[in-house]
């Protein structure tokens, strides 16, 4: 606000501007939040230690065939976590484990956003009959058991990650769905919305140029804290024996080992490191968003 | 706050409005019924349709890729009504499920709805005592955090409550068997690895027992639900706390104890009652878990084997069941609701 306005520039480059401005002014706020900091430190070390899994374990970790170890054999030098019953190195599954686990809960957060902002917006811009409907539908779907309806999902369908993703995605949509609708009424009522209508601005103008832009900020803070639904989710599925069999996931190894008898065997080794990364991920994105949630909306902030 | 005042005074001065207010909440409860027989009639509708999109032939599934002859295979399909047209099939189904007949388990060759009822009572008690449990912890930890806020016991509340909030809750009820049932190192044996009774026990020695057996199951549920009340109840309570009506209730001269409990905390408790019940989604997925990995007998575990089969007929009725559930009460802590906070439904 006390930069001296810039002359002579375009529409573009002033837009630009103020864009960056935002994003530095947001940045500046996030900073002062040290759990959303510590949140995004873990994320950052998780998403290394994904990507870079194909040049530290390989895909080979996972192959039943020639494994390097005895079955069930405690930590050890060799093995850090020990190994399963088929001799895999616990350690190299655990860590190519988390490409599946993030994928699918990234995967899953923007499709069950994406569904819950398009019915948010129509549903907010487009009053009457339509919003009605649709709002029912929301609300419907809001007290559905969502873990009960994504299960008798995963079941009617063939197992495969597709499956698991369009399960958590189409029955955790209707939160978004209610909140990118309040806000949308919001905006709406603005006089600069009724500025540009009268100007001519149809439909598809107001709500991608108008209405998106001021639930965008909404919309990335719900994914955010969407994406540790969709871990946890996607854990539960595979740990009910409804995730895709042929690829190694965190809640699959939990299956595993439960299966393998590592419960009533005491190998606790076994189960703690896949719990532990369910949980250390899911509650970064979980402290992430709050810390978005509550950088964009200094009201809430004071219950964050 | 003022605006209240000023509304509620002449409901009790003159019969008019009063009687107004009570046709007001005949609306709202008949607009609230209307609203849930609509969603259980759309239960009942997806509840046929989700599991007629399987892939693959039921009897096939159900025989477990058994070579089986023809006419054998015609008489289980006749059997299940499968040889009917869907749009018969469909009318049956309603028909049956309204008189709560929710078709032939394939597993257990017996009515879905006998499975249904013996399991309930053994849900209940689990779900019972673990719900006043951690909405008991939930709202008392959550008013202490937020009378507190920013202080460091709120700080590790909040922080534990997330990280609790962030644990699969079948990894912790894994956890706490190796640690409590199994034993590890020092520790022996302490409780049940699972199962709801040891058996040949009765009377006290019987209730005993099966408290035995509840303690690991409850502490697992109380344990990941308890943070989702404490977070709602604290932040209820912040909203409140920045009212006027607490400062007028301080400059009195009350204690703070007493502004607490008297002023600030029954105003918060409204939202948090709604919530409660908004999340008991949550709380169906919890014990589905729980239930399957302590092996207690109940509908999660039921879920659960009914799933590995996979048994379709008990599996939709479940869902039928599970999803009815929610929605009736939802409906009625939508119907309690304008009784505690009058501003609702009018």
């Amino acid at each position: 606000m006390t930069t001296p306005p810039v002359v002579q520039a375009g529409p573009r480059a002033l837009a630009r501007q103020r864009r960056r401005r935002s994003a530095v002014r947001f940045w500046t706020r996030y900073r002062t939040h040290r759990a959303g900091l510590v949140g995004l430190a873990a994320l950052g070390l998780f998403a290394l230690i994904a990507l870079t899994a194909p040049l530290t374990v390989g895909s080979d970790v996972s192959s039943v065939t020639d494994a390097p170890g005895g079955p069930l054999e405690s930590p050890s030098a060799q093995f850090p976590l020990g190994t399963d019953q088929f001799g895999r190195n616990l350690l190299g599954l655990v860590v190519w484990g988390s490409r599946v686990s993030l994928l699918v809960g990234l995967l899953a957060a923007v499709l069950s956003v994406a569904i819950g902002a398009v019915v948010g917006i129509t549903a907010g811009h487009f009053r009457g009959a339509y919003g009605t409907v649709l709002m029912r539908i929301t609300d419907w779907f809001l007290v559905m058991p969502t873990l009960v309806l994504a299960i008798a999902l995963a079941t009617v369908m063939s197992r495969s990650l597709g499956t698991v993703i369009l399960a958590i995605g189409v029955t955790t949509w209707p939160t978004t769905a209610r909140l990118v609708r309040a806000q949308t009424l919001a905006v709406e009522s603005r006089p600069y919305i009724e500025r540009a209508r009268a100007l001519g601005g149809g439909h598809w103008h107001v709500m991608s140029r108008h209405v998106l832009p001021n639930v965008m900020p909404l919309i990335l803070a719900q994914t955010t804290l969407m994406v540790s639904t969709s871990i946890l989710t996607e854990a539960t599925l595979a740990f009910l024996g409804l995730g895709d069999p042929t690829v190694v996931s965190w809640g699959g190894l939990l299956q595993d080992a439960r299966e393998a008898g590592a419960v009533s065997a005491g190998d606790w080794w076994y189960l703690i490191p896949p719990g532990i990364a369910i949980a250390v991920v899911a509650l970064a994105f979980t402290l992430c968003g709050r810390a978005v949630e509550s950088v964009l909306n200094p009201r809430l902030g004071v219950a964050g | 706050m003022a605006a209240d005042v000023t509304s509620a005074a002449p409901v009790e001065e003159t019969a008019g409005p009063g009687a107004g207010t009570r046709t007001g909440y005949v609306r709202y409860v008949v607009g609230k019924l209307a609203g849930a027989a609509v969603s259980l009639l759309a239960v009942l509708v997806t509840g046929f349709f989700l599991f007629r999109l399987i892939p693959g032939d039921p009897v096939k599934t159900m025989t477990g890729g058994r070579p089986i002859s023809a006419g054998q295979l015609a008489e289980y399909r006749r059997e299940f009504g499968l040889d009917l047209p869907l749009w018969e099939q469909f009318t049956d189904y309603c028909g049956k499920a309204l008189t709560g007949d929710l078709g032939t388990s394939y597993q257990f060759k017996a009515p879905v709805i006998d499975r249904i009822t013996e399991a309930l009572p053994n849900t209940l008690l689990l779900t019972g005592t673990a719900f006043v449990l951690y909405t008991a912890l939930g709202m008392f930890l959550g008013t202490r955090s937020a009378w507190r806020h920013g202080s460091l016991s709120d700080r590790l509340n909040t922080g534990l409550a997330l990280t609790l909030y962030s644990v699969p809750s079948f990894w912790l009820g894994l956890l706490l068997i190796i640690v409590f049932s199994v034993g590890v190192g020092p520790i022996p044996g302490l409780f049940p690895t699972g199962g709801m009774e040891s058996g040949g026990k009765e009377g006290i020695a019987y209730v005993l027992d099966v408290a035995h057996h509840l303690v690991l199951p409850v502490v697992t549920l109380v344990a990941v639900e308890y943070g989702q009340t404490l977070l709602v109840t604290r932040s209820a309570l912040l909203d409140e706390m920045g009212s006027d009506y607490l400062t007028t209730a301080r400059a009195k001269g009350l204690r703070d104890d007493l502004v607490r409990r008297r002023h600030a905390v029954p105003n918060a408790l409204l939202p948090t009652v709604t919530l409660v019940f908004v999340n008991l989604g949550r709380t169906v997925a919890g014990v589905i878990l729980v239930e399957t990995v302590f092996s207690w007998p109940g509908l999660g575990g039921l879920f659960y084997q009914a799933l590995s089969v996979p048994d379709l007929p008990l599996v939709q009725g479940l869902f039928l069941f599970f999803a009815s559930a929610v929605i009736v009460m939802n409906t009625l802590a939508d119907l309690v609701y304008p009784l505690l906070d009058p501003r609702v439904g009018r």
